[in-house]
């Protein structure tokens, strides 16, 4: 499989990456970790006219703790799960990394490619529904902040304007008695995800769930946030009848395809498994437990 | 926040003279912008030791190191390496002498057909790097980005082990200055 | 002095892997000449169209590419059709009609492997929709869509193959006091061996002589093959040289002749220049040749205590548009009659019926000996069928039924003659090392809590070593396989077989073998295979059939040249040769170990001071024809646990115990072993290649075609019994596939038996999670 031709350009700063994206009359595409992007070129689904390098654009590879969490866009999935921060205090990034591909695949593969792909099969933009992380993306007019439930369009579609480049993804810092898990069920180690899911719960001081965020992966033609099943779990004890009826909701909210991963029926149902395993562990974490 | 406004060249290149150091060595060569590293190694460099085995970017018969991390070089585009390092299973025996991975996998009958073996290795040299002391499911998880058709990765988790106390043997018994 | 020697039964490590752990192994994509061109392959979107129009011209324009060749184009050089090895024939290229996705329309040959993919990009076709049948069963009702219109037969129907006693067997059924019943589908698989197709093709046209590298387990019946089919060009035999050099896995799938091999062969003849053809991993999943895809049903009839008497099987199979099998000629359905696996039925009766469909050729191994893993599955099943039935332990089944030791050499009510076996004691063995009472008792306990777990057994009995020549033969060609030596002066070997190493490791086998006959070391013994114009002729190496055929021509041609190296020894040690004897490695007068010669000696003399009258020089060859197959045969123990909420099954543990009679490398047996589990576990639970209505291949690349990585494989636990052979010259039976052939029974039996008590009997593999979760679901289980 060998890709179609194309111009070739190294952006030298993000400027200069917009601006190539901005003269390539929509024919141009941002080259990050790739490891989506060139198997496409390979099977020429995809042939850009111009292909944007920004690999070796500075200041887009830093993880800071800045008040909240400041990833850039080109950290390398492997970077995330080994970065002492995020280890310490992320675990859901760290799990929603570990089972993204295969660790070849995330020597190279970005979190913000992740997200601006748009992929419904990809793992990162379920848990950035969970952690209700916003994104920056940059363009030739400046900087805006768009909150990751604005992002995601349609499949392969994000609201970036056509020359906008995602630059860093924020998330908030965890608040006291938080805990996070990302669970993915996968045909074999490497797969996209039959069904994956990603919780957040925060819990107040009497032990009822302060806040609840809910991600699902490859759920429909984009990443969905289950807001019915965190409606379910707020304010409330999260006892196991709550949290059956939030993992049903989680379910209902689905809605997978039948493909060579399962039929939908059977991937609605693993929704709400996964969805109250999730929880059970999320609780389990925010209580301080691993 | 204002983007300064970047000098203008709008236009990429279909060629490009790109330098990669292989294994140590200094390669300047001139190719169009779509080859693959992999067809770089091969075709224009002639090391034909690194493999494809997919077009999927699933299968690692591909692996090699790229600035000294393990990538697949079926889905990396030579140009994205101009300057980097790049190292190949022509490059795991040094001045005459096997690495332990190398050894590993002939003692312990890690390979059968030797045709994922060298992206095997190179992933296995990457691990002990960053862990030299791995336990079976680090090893197992380090090595899923590989497939190997013949051996049904026993020999190959125990060829890795060899290697991995053959490094810490070998490490032991330096100086404790490490020398 | 076996240690030094490193003869049979030691772990001698493998000889061939100093180039391959260096990256210096020389496979097809690495060879490269002078002067090379590329060829790619363009291919049918549609599972069945006709083709109106294909335009080249958009890629002939493209600067580099040098030619398109269509089917139209091969019309005037009679090479659009080749025959197949089953008395079929198969497409080179279509003039008028494609017959499956994937199938190759139009080749390109340029300069550059990147021009040549440009080049079928660029090709144009205009197609027109057919009808498509998929389904071997609805193809071959009435009415149903005509998949091969050039047959003067105007229906899809291949062949039927029968044998065994109907009317006996029909007859035990009626009297039987209990009769299982059980439709099993084998899926349609793929071998994916890691390293693709390909070849270059390097015709000189001055000489008239064609060179090709190609990836193939069979070099000379494909030079052979080239003869035939391309002799009307000028392609005479002892011009055409196959070389096979490294191959990157075969596993049965490299066996067949493929489009591009011709493809490849004739643009070479055609430009004077060397043509290099190599697959993708696409190409080579969507059209090459498959295995499986059986539709059977099977019926066991017993005694209510479970003593089996008889079996009863009829089955469809699925050989898609072309029947390009690898097979026997006299046996279609391969070896399939093996079905009485390890059970002495009275009675039995096979019948299976082929169909042609809408898919690629199917009807290859993958990794076992022709429709071995077929039978072995079907029959391992279905004796736990019969366990649920009669409700009795599955292993107190098997013991209470197997053929006994006594009774071998065993002749099966389907005609096979058994050698050896003891079936009883690899199964106590098994039972012993896995713990088999306490899994049962862990299992009760667990099912109490409702958890869920699984014990599954597979006693296998394989057929291998293909074959004798009054039964086998591949168009024509006799089974036999050769090995020739050549003891040079100084006592170094060089030994060539008719056989070609895939990562068998037959460059130390071999070797061993040589070392043991003959008492030379065996670092002092090349081992060569592979090119035809050196090595003698051979059918190659598939179905187990290395050790055993090529093993015996080995142990045989060492004994000539051991014979002769007697009578030198006797004149060296001026004694008659009735007084020599071979002992310790080295020849010497009875009762006088002092008065003694190496082979290195006998060597040496063989050309420097032979006895007056005798040939000089140490050179032998065999073809060997065996006198019967080999039954390697083993039993295997699954445990395996699920999970209730996603109905993943998770192997483990898993001890397979294997019989594959004497034994020349223990560590390369165990080797291959494991990797045969793998690619047991593989079909059992992961892979599958399924089609839907329209003909559109659903897995058609490594993404969805799930080969286990190390993760999914458990850490196979490994013992043996050894049972050699009694009729092959050093015992050796083979064991390349007796794992893959074994394993996938004993994992669907674990699974089927961590629900039986839910009334759970058969799921068809793969067991993917959404069949045991809707199982869970129906239940009242899932959690």
């Amino acid at each position: 499989m060998i890709p179609a031709s194309f111009d070739y350009a190294v952006a030298r700063d993000v400027g200069h990456a917009i601006q190539l994206l901005g003269t390539s009359g929509g024919e141009g595409k941002v080259l990050a970790g790739g490891q989506s992007l060139i198997p496409l070129m390979k099977f020429r689904l995809a042939q850009p006219a111009l292909l944007i390098d920004i690999n070796r654009v500075a200041g887009l590879s830093a993880i800071k703790e800045n008040g909240d969490l400041r990833i850039g866009a080109l950290v390398r999935e492997n970077d995330l799960e080994a970065n002492p921060i995020v280890r310490q205090r992320y675990p859901i990034l760290v799990e929603t990394a570990a089972v993204i591909a295969d660790p070849l695949v995330r020597n190279l593969a970005t979190i913000g490619g992740n997200l601006a792909h748009a992929d419904p099969a990809n793992d990162h933009p379920a848990t950035m529904l969970a952690v209700r992380a916003s994104v920056v993306a940059q363009g030739p007019k400046g900087e805006r902040m768009i909150p990751i439930d604005e992002l995601f369009v349609d499949t392969f579609t994000t609201s970036l304007a056509p020359d906008e480049i995602l630059t860093q993804i924020r998330i908030p810092k965890p608040a006291p008695r938080s805990g996070g898990t990302y669970l993915k069920l996968e045909r074999k180690v490497g797969d996209f995800a039959i069904a994956g899911v990603a919780v957040m719960i925060v819990l107040d001081a009497s032990g009822k769930v302060a806040s609840a965020g809910i991600g699902l992966t490859n759920a429909g033609p984009t990443a969905i946030r289950a807001g019915r099943a965190e409606d379910v779990l707020t304010d409330q004890m999260p006892d196991d009848k709550t949290i059956a009826e939030a993992a049903s909701r989680a379910a209902a909210a689905a809605e997978p395809v039948s493909d060579l991963r399962g039929p939908a029926a059977y991937k609605k149902d693993v929704f709400r498994v996964l969805t109250r395993r999730a929880i059970v562990k999320a609780i389990a974490r925010a209580k301080g437990g691993a | 926040m204002a983007v300064e406004t970047a000098p203008a060249t709008t236009t990429g290149t279909r060629r490009m003279k790109v330098h990669v150091t292989v294994n140590g060595q200094a390669h300047e060569v001139e190719v169009e912008t779509r080859t693959l590293l992999v067809h770089f190694l091969r075709e224009n460099l002639g090391m034909t030791g690194t493999h494809i085995g997919c077009d999927t970017t699933n299968c690692g018969a591909c692996t090699v190191l790229l600035n000294g991390r393990p990538v697949k070089s079926c889905t990396v585009f030579a140009v994205q390496a101009d300057g980097m390092s790049v190292a190949t299973v022509e490059g795991l025996e040094k001045d005459g002498k096997l690495d332990p991975v190398q050894e590993g996998f002939h003692e312990e009958h890690g390979l059968q057909c030797g045709f994922c073996t060298p992206g095997m290795m190179i992933t296995a040299a990457a691990l002990l790097a960053a862990n030299p002391d791995p336990s079976e499911l680090q090893i197992r998880q380090a090595i899923s980005g590989n497939l190997c058709r013949c051996t049904g990765y026993v020999n190959i988790v125990k060829s890795i082990q060899y290697a991995a106390r053959k490094t810490r043997e070998t490490a032991g018994g330096k100086a404790p200055d490490g020398g | 002095m076996a240690v030094e020697i490193g003869g049979i039964g030691q772990s001698v490590k493998r000889k061939e892997d100093a180039r391959f752990i260096r990256g210096r192994g020389n496979y097809v994509d690495d060879v490269k000449l002078p002067g090379m061109l590329y060829l790619d392959i363009a291919r049918s979107p549609y599972a069945h169209a006709r083709i109106k129009s294909i335009d080249t011209s958009k890629a002939l324009a493209i600067p580099g590419v040098l030619a398109v060749i269509t089917g139209k184009d091969l019309v005037p050089l009679k090479l659009e059709w080749m025959p197949t090895l089953m008395s079929d024939r198969q497409m080179v290229l279509p003039t008028d009609t494609v017959l499956y996705q994937a199938q190759e329309v139009a080749a390109v040959v340029a300069t550059e492997r990147y021009i040549a993919a440009d080049g079928v990009a660029a090709i144009e076709v205009d197609y027109e929709p057919l009808p498509v049948v998929v389904d071997p069963i609805k193809a071959l009702q009435p009415g149903a869509t005509l998949v091969r219109e050039d047959r003067e037969q105007k229906d899809n129907h291949i062949w039927h193959w029968e044998v065994g006693d109907k009317a006996g067997t029909d007859k035990a059924f009626k009297d039987a006091e209990v009769v299982v019943k059980q439709d099993i589908y084998i899926p349609r698989i793929h071998v994916s061996s890691i390293e693709t197709c390909g070849m270059v093709a390097s015709f000189d046209k001055i000489n008239g002589k064609l060179t090709v590298w190609m990836t193939t387990q069979a070099p000379h019946a494909i030079r052979t093959v080239i003869a035939l089919v391309a002799g009307h060009l000028g392609l005479s035999e002892e011009r055409i040289r196959v070389i096979s050099p490294d191959i990157g896995g075969g596993f049965g799938g490299k066996v067949p002749v493929y489009p591009g091999y011709v493809l490849a062969i004739g643009a070479s003849v055609l430009t004077g220049h060397p043509v290099k053809w190599i697959e993708d991993r696409s190409e080579n999943i969507q059209a090459d040749s498959f295995a499986r895809d059986y539709h059977i049903t099977a019926e066991l009839a017993a005694k209510k205590d479970g003593t089996m008497q008889a079996l009863r099987v009829k089955t469809v199979a699925d050989h898609g548009a072309f029947d390009a099998a690898a097979n026997p000629s006299k046996y279609p359905a391969g070896l399939f009659h093996i079905i009485t696996g390890s059970y002495p039925f009275a009675k039995s009766f096979v019948e299976v019926d082929g169909a042609y469909t809408n898919k690629p050729p199917g009807g290859i191994a993958y990794r076992c000996s022709f429709r071995v893993t077929e039978a072995a599955f079907t029959i391992e099943r279905l004796v736990d069928v019969l366990a649920l039935e009669i409700k009795k332990d599955p292993a107190e089944l098997r013991m209470q039924n197997f053929i006994p030791p006594t009774a071998f050499p065993y002749t099966s009510s389907l005609g096979w003659e058994y050698d050896s076996g003891d079936y009883g004691r690899a199964l106590k063995l098994a039972m012993d090392k896995i713990g088999y009472a306490e899994l049962r008792k862990e299992q009760a306990a667990k099912r109490a809590k409702g958890e869920l777990m699984g014990i599954g057994i597979s006693s296998f009995t394989e057929i291998v070593g293909a074959g004798p020549s009054k039964h086998f033969d591949i168009l024509g060609i006799k089974m036999f396989d050769s090995c020739e030596i050549r003891v040079h002066p100084t006592g170094k070997a060089m030994v060539r077989l008719g056989v070609k190493s895939q990562g068998q490791g037959h460059e130390t086998t071999f070797a061993q073998i040589v070392a043991e006959e003959l008492g030379l070391p065996v670092g002092d013994i090349a081992v060569e295979e592979g090119d035809t114009d050196t090595a003698p002729y051979g059918l190659g190496t598939y179905a187990s059939r290395s050790t055993p055929v090529a093993g015996g021509a080995t142990a045989i041609a060492a004994r000539k040249i051991r014979e002769k190296a007697k009578l030198i020894a006797a004149h060296l040690l001026e004694a008659s040769p009735d007084d020599i004897e071979w002992k310790d490695y080295k020849f010497q007068v009875k009762g006088v170990p002092a008065k003694s010669k190496t082979m290195q000696e006998v060597a040496f003399a063989a050309y420097t001071n032979h006895p007056q009258g005798m040939e000089a020089g140490l050179e032998a060859v065999d073809y060997y024809d065996p006198p019967n197959l080999t039954f390697p045969f083993g039993s295997y123990i699954c445990v395996v646990d699920i999970d209730r909420g996603t109905g993943e099954v998770k192997v483990r543990r898993f001890v397979a115990v294997d019989d594959c009679g004497t034994i020349i490398n223990p560590m390369i047996v165990e080797g291959q072993i494991h990797g045969g589990l793998t690619m047991g576990l593989a079909p059992a639970l992961y892979e599958q290649i399924n089609y839907d209505d329209d003909g559109n291949i659903q897995g058609g690349n490594f993404m969805d075609y799930l080969l286990p990585t190390a993760m999914e494989t458990p850490n196979w636990e490994t013992a043996k019994t050894t049972t050699p052979s009694p009729h092959h010259p050093i015992g050796a039976k083979g064991v390349g596939e007796s794992a893959t052939v074994g394993a996938p029974a004993a994992i669907a039996n674990a699974v089927v038996d961590a629900l039986a008590h839910l009334g759970v009997r058969h799921i068809d593999i793969p067991i993917t999670p959404w069949k045991v979760q809707k199982i869970l679901k129906e239940k009242g289980v899932a959690e």
